[in-house]
């Protein structure tokens, strides 16, 4: 059967070339960073390596780099870091409805604790208003938190304008880019972000990895205490092999960024239009335009999208979907449920996600297999009127 | 997650479609999670001759409607009302706890065909 994966902002496979850097430091290089001895020395040199590769790609300096476990750890460092830190300044934080779980369910547990938090709205595109976000801002805010690109619907926000409101009230800006470093362009001079989410394996190294930017002059409380790493901002071993192969996955992917957008985005745009010819009453989810070249999110009206996940996937084919009748309010993502999405669509959609070694052929596969499952699926369905599903 | 059994009534489900002139229609959607079932019944001498469904749901939704028309044709009314979730979703090999309400749609939908009939035929 083939194997078609098209799930890559679950998660991706690690790079030939990124595991071939990684594999000395499992063995002959074991050394601890830490240590002062041989073995140590011959490990930090390539640790400090890997901090100039991830620093290279989002243009800061290496200094500003923190190495951490994951996305996740990143942003809770970054959000519970700075409400720790500037608990003499304010305690109110702004972020957006569409966030990863990562960052929402953060503010949420904080919000138990005395801080307040502002929720902005998306639009139907899941587009903010950012006249709504500055007028948000109080003398008590200490963080705006929004993503560069959204994980489901792979809608881009305005960063550069969020940065541009954020310095004018001299906010603190932390920006969520886990889905977005390695597929468009991150610069935090350009875009004003004083704080910057990096997940490996997203983006081709391994999964528990990942490293969070923080502009120099912002000081985060440590989530995790500990020893000197990280100069005293995350303490525990550094995981070497990890460190090595993100740094290693973010010069390749800054070296090949021009060519991956538009490779990807071609073949993103084949599998849409060719869905939405192929396939009557279907819907795009996200702003069609500002949106991440690899990401589709599409509703596919009267039948509920794991259906058609399990179908696809008996077939090969591995995409995702954020409804699921067990997360409640009509198994509606909070993404979706944030865009305004009408409740039965909202449970009909399926996210594709392309990668790196997404093929023509695979889109094709894909086109020619997806239609008449969506058919078999809908003569089904109470709610698709078709006197062709009598005959079933 | 789900049991071959699910998988199998999943991918090819029983008695699906609508009824030209069905004795009995139950509609019923979940609250929970929005899930909806349609059912047709044949009756005769208070027994279910024939039986179609259509469901709008995830794939434990869909199995437990399949595997509901299949344990209840032939069968009386009462058996048919003595029909219960826990029964439906035992004969799949069990269904994953998150997706018990799952199961619930078959047994209601079934019911609320057979409750409606009677009630008419009063
Ligand atoms: C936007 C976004 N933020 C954060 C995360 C969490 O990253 P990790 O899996 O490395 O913890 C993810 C991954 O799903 C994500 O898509």
């Amino acid at each position: 059967m083939k194997k078609i994966y098209l799930d890559n902002n679950a998660t991706t496979s690690v790079r030939a070339e990124v595991l071939e850097t990684m594999l000395p430091f499992f063995s002959s290089e074991f050394g601890n960073p830490s240590s002062l001895h041989w073995a140590g020395r011959a490990v930090s040199s390539h640790i400090e390596k890997a901090r100039q590769q991830v620093a290279g790609l989002i243009n800061c300096s290496p200094a500003e780099i923190v190495f951490t476990s994951c996305g996740s750890e990143g942003n809770n460092f970054a959000i519970k870091g700075t409400v720790e830190a500037l608990k003499e300044k304010g305690n109110h934080i702004i972020t957006t409805a569409v966030e990863h779980p990562a960052v929402l369910t953060t503010c949420r547990a904080l919000e138990k604790q005395g801080v307040q938090v502002t929720y902005l709205a998306v639009d139907e595109d899941g587009l903010l208003d950012l006249e709504e976000l500055e007028q948000a801002i109080t003398e008590r805010t200490i963080l705006i938190a929004v993503m560069w690109g959204n994980n489901e619907t792979g809608v881009l926000f305005p960063i550069e304008e969020i940065g541009r409101i954020a310095r004018r009230h001299k906010v603190r800006f932390l920006s969520d880019a886990v889905q977005a470093v390695g597929k468009v362009p991150v610069d935090v001079q350009q875009a004003g972000v004083d704080l910057l989410t990096i997940s490996g394996h997203k983006i081709e190294a391994p999964k528990g990895v990942g490293a969070l930017y923080v502009r120099k002059g912002n000081p985060l409380t440590p989530l995790i205490h500990g020893g000197h790493q990280e100069r005293n901002r995350r303490g525990g071993t550094h995981n070497v092999p990890g460190i090595v192969g993100l740094g290693r996955a973010c010069e390749l992917a800054g070296g090949e960024l021009d060519d991956f957008q538009k490779r990807v985005a071609v073949l993103r745009d084949r599998l849409q239009q060719g869905l939405m010819a192929a396939v009557p009453d279907v819907k795009l989810n996200g702003h069609p335009q500002y949106r991440l070249p690899g990401t589709l999110n599409i509703s596919f009206a009267y039948i509920e999208g794991e259906g058609l996940l399990l179908h696809l996937d008996m077939q090969g084919i591995a995409a995702s979907s954020g409804s699921a009748c067990t997360s409640g309010s009509f198994g509606m993502s909070h993404v979706l449920e944030a865009m305004g999405v009408d409740p039965m669509l909202g449970q009909s959609s399926v996210r594709f996600s392309l990668g790196r070694d997404t093929s023509e052929a695979d889109i094709d596969y894909v086109l020619q297999v997806l239609p008449p499952i969506v058919q078999k699926l809908r003569d089904m369905s109470p709610f698709y009127q078709n006197t062709s599903g009598a005959a079933l | 997650m789900y049991s071959d059994k699910v998988m199998d009534h999943f991918s090819n489900p029983r008695n699906v479609g609508e009824m030209e002139v069905p004795d009995a229609i139950g509609e019923f959607g979940s609250s929970h999670c929005g899930d909806t079932i349609k059912v047709f019944l044949k009756i005769e001498d208070d027994i279910i001759k024939d039986i179609r469904f259509k469901t709008f749901g995830c794939a434990a939704a869909i199995a437990s409607s399949s595997m509901m028309t299949e344990m209840v044709r032939g069968k009386t009314l009462q058996e048919a009302l003595d029909l219960t979730n826990e029964a439906v979703a035992q004969a799949l090999d069990g269904l994953p706890p998150e997706k018990m309400h799952c199961s619930c749609l078959a047994a209601d939908g079934l019911h609320k065909a057979i409750n409606d009939y009677l009630q008419e035929k009063k």
